[in-house]
């Protein structure tokens, strides 16, 4: 194994293994560090939802790249993970909320999605098994699901395929730059250098942007997710509440062999030294009780397991992504707010692109780690 | 609240939990006692429902006497105790066990968790072992003891440990027909193992009984039995097996299969306490000291949930547990008292290790299964897929084989398929078996109804 690369990538979460593939395939040499094994945590943990509706509109031309890999993941890495582009429903319980997810339809025409308002009427004809309480919905057909626990893992693999040389059970124990080159030390390894590092380290990103004078304020949470036992396949798209109350934000996929995954409401702790994030009871059950009143035939329906894993988030609810402001040579891409998984490749080939031109297509500006300079 | 002010609860009602539960009330302790059954009696002291007119003579032969002494002690605790029948505990979150009964979900804080939540029958995947007829053998057990009925009319016994002669002894007296009783055990483990389990003289007099009553009665029993394939189409109609080199058939209509007994460890693994490996029965298992007192504090373990013992020694365990945590909350015990049962556990821990030599889990035969097998039942996965999974996509333990396989992803969470998982893994990564890990419990700990409702905090 080389101690030197052209850049070292420091977490193999979605958007490090993907930014190693898309690097390599660009040319450059890589070494992918991940102290564990490639996405184990917010990654592989969270509900696989690959949508583009209810982003911020400045994120809507990311996550438009993002959608092209997406399509194309059977070529580019040789596996679909799963992907089912079954369409995204939001759906609403008062007009008032209906009316902002209209204006949203509207204003995102402008970057490319095509978003159908259902009426209350249409709602029931199309989705019967929903409840009829609510108002309105809000359909975009491009949406879909796919599986988190298979894809970091399968831009792993392809990324080893391109060349990338991909360092799992590999924890970080210092960083440091030394003239031109970052000087990496790995537990048992030694050191490693390169010109380049990019901190893809998820909740750990604030540790090493930190080490360079950019401290930012991350917290940690976990989703609170459950799964069902596996019931006829009549759900297809994925569905979710649109509220400004936090606590009926719930949102749930069937995949195709039957289970039904569900998750939402509220979130639950997570830790960055332990590694593990637990959902707590009450939120499960109230989280129940939430999807109950979106779907009541969920009452029928047995949950067989929770999970969760450790996801970072930022107060203003936007990802660090971009180069150090500090530091020449060194880039940002972590704490994405519990919504990186359908962007995740987008991100990664963004990344790519800016490493190794200098630039990026896609604006980014908004993420910059510069927005949480002087505190 | 009791005297002590201590708030001490046990999951589980058989012999472990039932004589914790005697203990705690000993010393003024008002427990709850969470028990997933109707009534109180576990799986060997199962009783079965009101109404039903078999006597304890004919459920549980000659420990009868020690079933009716249980049942009678249990049932004079009622004023002095919490028992919540018919109640699952689902997880447990800090020092809190939440539990469900009725659909109306519960959290109980605890100062003392006694966790008495038994075994299951351990299992390896044979060709054919998802056609209907073929049973566990403790579900080929509980059908007789609960509800009267057998399995089939003409059933084959096959797996290896104690039960494996208990049961078939069972339906014999009961009168079903025997087609074979298949160990996989040879002999000769079962003559090594006479110095250990000649420590219990009277038990291993009863097993040999069974085992001579069989042959008295003409019944097949076979010795070093390699299962090829529990054949029928669309139902058992027979088992295909080897022994030596000749390959031989048995017509049934019903198999009744285990592979000695795995303890109930998910609630264990939710309160955090840690595992070790146990070289002696390739198993994971919850590590506790010789009274039950487990690394993470309040959280002690009794009986065959901790380590299959037997149901003797789930009655020490389950007092010996319970002392230990009125011991752990300052209150003076009998030391005179501890001292004997810790002497009778390490007696019955020596038949345990007896029991592992006579009767060894057959890690050959889960290495073996064939790719076309089976191995996940509940998220039909089979042995193949496994092997796949483990070399072209690189899983190293067995929660990144979950990951990636879906084995275990389901609703049993790897009861049924992680021992053989386990042995095929390794075998495919060429590692021990203690290596691949073990899968993690996660809540709930059963299949939980997404109807329960929020129950007021207690």
């Amino acid at each position: 194994m080389k101690a030197q690369a052209d850049v070292i990538i420091v977490g193999g979460g979605i958007m490090g293994a993907s930014a190693a593939f898309f690097l390599a395939r660009a040319g450059k040499s890589v070494i992918l560090l991940e102290r564990g094994l490639v996405g184990q945590q917010a990654s592989g943990t969270n509900f696989g939802n690959v949508r583009r509706q209810g982003r911020y509109l400045h994120q809507l031309p990311l996550s438009n790249r993002a959608r092209d890999i997406w399509l194309r993941l059977p070529e580019l890495i040789g596996e679909d993970c799963e992907f089912l582009p079954s369409g995204h429903l939001r759906v609403c319980y008062t007009r008032e909320q209906a009316d902002k997810v209209e204006a949203y339809a509207n204003d995102s025409r402008a970057y490319g999605l095509d978003l159908e308002m259902i009426s209350a009427n249409a709602l029931r004809d199309r989705y019967p098994y929903l409840s009829a309480d609510l108002v309105a919905g809000c359909f975009d057909p491009t949406g879909g699901h796919a599986n988190p626990r298979l894809t970091a893992p399968a831009f792993g693999r392809a990324a080893v395929r391109a060349g990338v040389d991909l360092r799992e059970n590999s924890e970080v124990t210092g960083i440091a730059k030394a003239g031109e080159d970052f000087v990496v030390e790995v537990a048992g390894q030694g050191t490693l250098r390169a010109p380049v590092l990019l901190v893809t380290a998820g909740a750990w990103g604030g540790k090493l942007s930190a080490l360079f004078g950019e401290p930012v304020p991350l917290t940690t949470h976990g989703p609170q997710m459950a799964v069902t036992e596996p019931l006829p396949y009549r759900i297809v798209p994925t569905i979710g509440v649109s509220t400004p109350h936090v606590f009926e934000t719930v949102y749930f996929r069937q995949v195709e062999r039957g289970n039904v995954i569900l998750g939402g409401s509220t979130r639950g702790p997570a830790s960055n030294d332990t590694n593990r994030a637990a959902v707590l009871p009450d939120n499960f059950l109230g989280q129940l009780e939430q999807l109950r009143r979106v779907m009541p035939a969920f009452a029928a329906v047995n949950v067989i397991r929770v999970w969760s894993g450790v996801e970072s988030y930022l107060p203003d609810d936007m990802p660090v992504m971009g180069p150090s402001v500090t530091t020449p040579g060194l880039y940002y891409a972590f704490g994405f707010c519990g919504a990186g998984f359908q962007i995740g490749p987008g991100v990664g080939e963004v990344m790519a692109e800016l490493i190794a031109t200098g630039s990026t297509t896609t604006p980014i500006e908004p993420y910059t780690i510069a927005r949480f300079a002087g505190g | 609240m009791a005297p002590s002010g201590m708030r001490a609860i046990i999951v589980g009602a058989g012999p472990a939990g039932m004589r914790a539960a005697q203990t705690l009330v000993a010393y003024g302790v008002h427990p709850v006692v969470i028990d997933e059954g109707d009534r109180a009696g576990g799986q060997i002291y199962r009783r079965p429902p009101a109404g039903f007119v078999r006597d304890a003579d004919a459920l549980y032969g000659a420990d009868a006497s020690k079933a009716r002494d249980l049942h009678a002690m249990f049932d004079s605790l009622r004023d002095a105790i919490d028992y919540r029948p018919g109640t699952l505990a689902w997880n447990v979150a800090g020092d809190v066990l939440h539990v469900v009964r009725g659909g109306v979900a519960d959290a109980l804080p605890f100062d003392a968790l006694i966790l008495a939540t038994g075994a299951t029958d351990r299992l390896l995947p044979i060709a054919g072992w998802t056609l209907p007829g073929c049973y566990s053998l403790g579900g080929a057990q509980v059908a007789l003891k609960a509800q009267g009925c057998a399995i089939g009319r003409r059933v084959v016994f096959m797996g290896t440990g104690p039960l494996l002669y208990l049961v078939a002894h069972q339906y014999r007296k009961a009168g079903v027909d025997i087609a074979a009783v298949l160990d996989t055990s040879p002999l000769s483990a079962q003559l090594r193992a006479l110095p250990d389990l000649a420590v219990r003289p009277g038990f291993l007099l009863r097993g040999a009984k069974f085992r001579a009553g069989l042959q008295a009665a003409g019944v097949r029993v076979e010795n070093a039995a390699r299962p090829i394939a529990i054949e029928g189409d669309g139902e058992v109609a027979g088992v295909r097996y080897r022994v030596g080199d000749a390959e031989r058939h048995v017509a049934a209509d019903a198999v009744a299969v285990g592979f000695h007994l795995r303890s109930e460890t998910q609630l264990a693994d939710l309160a955090g306490c840690p595992f070790a490996f146990d070289e002696a029965t390739g198993q994971w298992r919850p590590e506790a000291d010789r009274d039950g007192r487990s690394p993470r504090v309040g959280v002690y373990l009794a009986g065959d949930g901790a380590r299959v013992l037997g149901a003797d020694a789930a009655e020490a365990g389950g007092r010996l547990a319970a002392l230990a945590a009125l011991a752990d909350r300052g209150i003076g015990v009998d030391m005179g008292e501890v001292g004997r049962l810790r002497r009778r556990m390490a007696t019955l821990d020596r038949f345990r290790r007896g029991l592992a030599t006579a009767f060894p889990w057959p890690a050959d035969l889960a290495r073996a299964v064939a790719d076309d097998v089976i191995l996940c039942r509940c998220e039909s996965i089979t042995a193949g897929e496994l092997r796949e999974t483990a070399i072209a996509k690189d899983a190293p333990e067995m929660n990144r084989t979950k990951a990636l396989s879906r084995i275990g992803m389901g609703r049993c969470q790897g009861r049924y398929c992680g021992s053989a998982a386990a042995e095929i893994l390794a075998q495919v990564r060429g590692v021990p078996v203690a290596q691949v890990g073990r899968l993690r419990g996660q809540a709930p700990v059963k299949p939980l109804s997404m109807g329960t409702a929020k129950g007021k905090e207690s």
